[in-house]
């Protein structure tokens, strides 16, 4: 049965999205539609969390946005969503981020992560 | 009388997930085994006194059924089937025993019925089976989860009717006016948006909606 499920589901997974994980930094390409018209507007920041599997992945991008904290949250295989770019990796050590959320300035440094071998 | 149907078909259910429509939205599906059905038999207005065809699903051991259903299918000469239901049609002539209906029967956008039984809860209080609110879990509160009030004092008997605990799920649902998401004709695979009756692998009827 999940079989079938999966297989409904395989047509609509991307395939070329990046290996990001929670604390890199990504650029979402997202398409934003403005009466008629349709372009690309790109939301950069980190991501703090990657849920769920399959089609229904999400994930949540945080950026600082005139000095005001703004997340948002993306299904993965979302057709309005362009491309994914991953700017950075992040030396973190939690799966959820949600620590960045009281932290500013300074404090909120991700420290990159140094390719090993 | 019974209304009869423009389109009819047996179905299981496989599962739910979620998908993407073309604009970008996800949408909540419901997926679907929908046939092939195969006619088994034709009521007419002169034998039965009424219009209709019964159809089976899902292919079974011939082992796992008892003599009497057997028979149904020896004289149809058609596989021995899991389910066997009537759906009442226009005119039955128009069908032939040992026809198949499949999934390809509806198309991209239609609207449908679905009707199951839906899963049994057992013996449900009021919040769960009718949608009562819950009194205060703390400060000295002693009524939780208990049905309130039965009516009023004077006519010293409780109506007919008063919502109360009991039996819960378990009975005949249909779901009206859901639309077909996508068809796959040729593996029999329908997705319909939002949710569907009974457990999965449970048997459905799809019909075309009233509403349409």
């Amino acid at each position: 049965m999940q079989d079938i499920i999966n297989l409904i589901e395989e047509e609509q997974i991307k395939k070329d999205i990046p290996d990001f994980r929670p604390g890199d930094t990504v650029n979402v390409h997202v398409k934003v539609v403005e009466g008629a018209r349709e372009r690309i507007q790109i939301f950069a920041g980190t991501v703090l969390r990657r849920r769920g599997g399959g089609l229904g992945e999400t994930f949540t991008v945080r950026r600082i946005s005139q000095g005001i904290g703004v997340e948002r949250t993306f299904p993965v295989h979302s057709p309005r969503i362009d491309k994914i770019e991953l700017v950075r990796r992040g030396k973190v050590r939690r799966a959820r981020l949600n620590y960045m959320r009281d932290r500013f300035g300074k404090k909120a440094k991700i420290k990159e992560k140094r390719e090993t071998r | 009388m019974l209304r009869s149907v423009k389109k009819g078909l047996l179905a299981r259910k496989i599962g739910m997930t979620q998908v993407f429509s073309e604009d970008g939205q996800a949408m909540a599906v419901t997926v679907l085994e929908a046939g092939p059905c195969v006619v088994t038999k034709k009521r007419t207005p002169e034998n039965d006194g009424y219009n209709g065809i019964q159809v089976g699903f899902s292919g079974v051991k011939d082992k796992k059924l008892n003599r009497p259903d057997r028979g149904q299918f020896t004289k149809a000469d058609v596989k021995p089937l899991r389910w066997l239901r009537e759906f009442r049609v226009e005119d039955a002539e128009q069908y032939e025993i040992g026809q198949e209906i499949s999934a390809g029967l509806f198309q991209e956008g239609d609207l449908v019925d679905v009707t199951g039984i839906s899963k049994g809860k057992g013996f449900a209080g009021g919040i769960k089976r009718h949608n009562f609110h819950r009194g205060p879990m703390k400060h000295g509160s002693k009524y939780h989860r208990r049905s309130g009030s039965l009516g009023a004092k004077g006519p010293a008997r409780v109506f007919k009717g008063r919502k109360m605990p009991g039996r819960l799920g378990g009975k005949k649902v249909t779901v009206q006016k859901l639309t077909v998401f996508k068809v796959y004709p040729e593996k029999n695979i329908l997705l319909v948006t939002g949710a569907v009756p009974g457990p999965r692998n449970g048997l459905l009827s799809i019909k075309n909606s009233v509403k349409a």
